[in-house]
């Protein structure tokens, strides 16, 4: 099963619409609620970073019976340091981000724990790149 | 739940906060075991337990947004703060209960710990040790 969603910068209110999706799709499949919950919130956040920092991306779910690939890429600004980046508590969200209760830097460091294996490849002014995997089991 | 936790149904929860109910009012006889109050939605995502209430002082679409990738039950917005139109019809359409409370979130948070609702990080631990 393959999906992709796109996801616009800057656009708050349909920030979160291609997770919504994703969540929907996995359930109604009938993955283990458990997963589901992880793969939701790891794809949110990793949505919510597209919204936030980038001006374009795509959000692509792979799924079979034992595993649930989210690749999230975006053409951006790219990271600058991602070994800071994964530090929790670390943020370069503007103000107005804050506001609405994403920017603490907790983003990055929650997707690592949501999911079994996780890959960032970034290029300065180019883009960034999130893979994540959950096994289903 | 049958392990010791005090449930409470979303009406009650609405009562003891003086509240109203904005949104969901078919569902408010669901009950929680466990609540969370905090403003920082990454926190949210990160701590708290599908099927809780969420008490926060934000009001824009993220909120239910991330009551929906939790599962959460309901939110309680506080000091009377009212969510805007886009994120009630969100909230409508995924069945979630919306109240309003007059106190703010730590008099709000503190009523409801006082009568015996668990935080999410209790439940847990209560979980863990669950055999």
């Amino acid at each position: 099963m393959h999906f992709v969603f796109e996801v616009q910068g800057g656009d708050f209110n349909k920030a979160g619409d291609a997770s919504s999706k994703v969540k929907k799709i996995l359930q109604q499949i009938g993955s283990d609620s458990t997963v589901v919950r992880r793969v939701a919130v790891a794809c949110y956040e990793a949505e919510m970073n597209v919204v936030i920092h980038a001006h374009h991306g795509f959000v692509t779910l792979d799924a079979d019976i034992n595993q649930v690939i989210i690749v999230v890429e975006d053409e951006g600004p790219g990271i600058e340091d991602i070994e800071m980046a994964m530090t929790p508590g670390y943020s370069t969200a503007p103000d107005y981000v804050r506001e609405m209760g994403f920017g603490a830097g907790m983003g990055l460091p929650n997707m690592k724990n949501c999911a079994s294996q996780m890959e960032i490849k970034s290029r300065r002014g180019i883009g960034t790149t999130v893979r994540m995997v959950f096994e289903n089991a | 739940m049958g392990d010791g936790s005090i449930n409470f149904s979303l009406s009650q929860i609405c009562e003891m906060l003086d509240g109203s109910i904005i949104c969901g009012m078919d569902r408010a006889h669901e009950t929680v075991s466990s609540a969370c109050g905090c403003d920082l939605m990454s926190d949210v995502l990160a701590f708290t337990r599908s099927g809780s209430v969420l008490l926060t002082g934000l009001t824009n679409a993220q909120v239910v947004r991330t009551a929906e990738m939790l599962d959460l039950k309901g939110i309680v917005f506080v000091r009377d703060k009212r969510p805007d139109e886009h994120a009630v019809r969100m909230a409508q359409a995924l069945g979630l209960v919306l109240i309003l409370s007059p106190h703010p979130l730590y008099e709000s948070c503190g009523r409801l710990y006082k009568a015996g609702l668990a935080g999410c990080k209790e439940r847990q631990e209560s979980d863990s040790i669950k055999v």
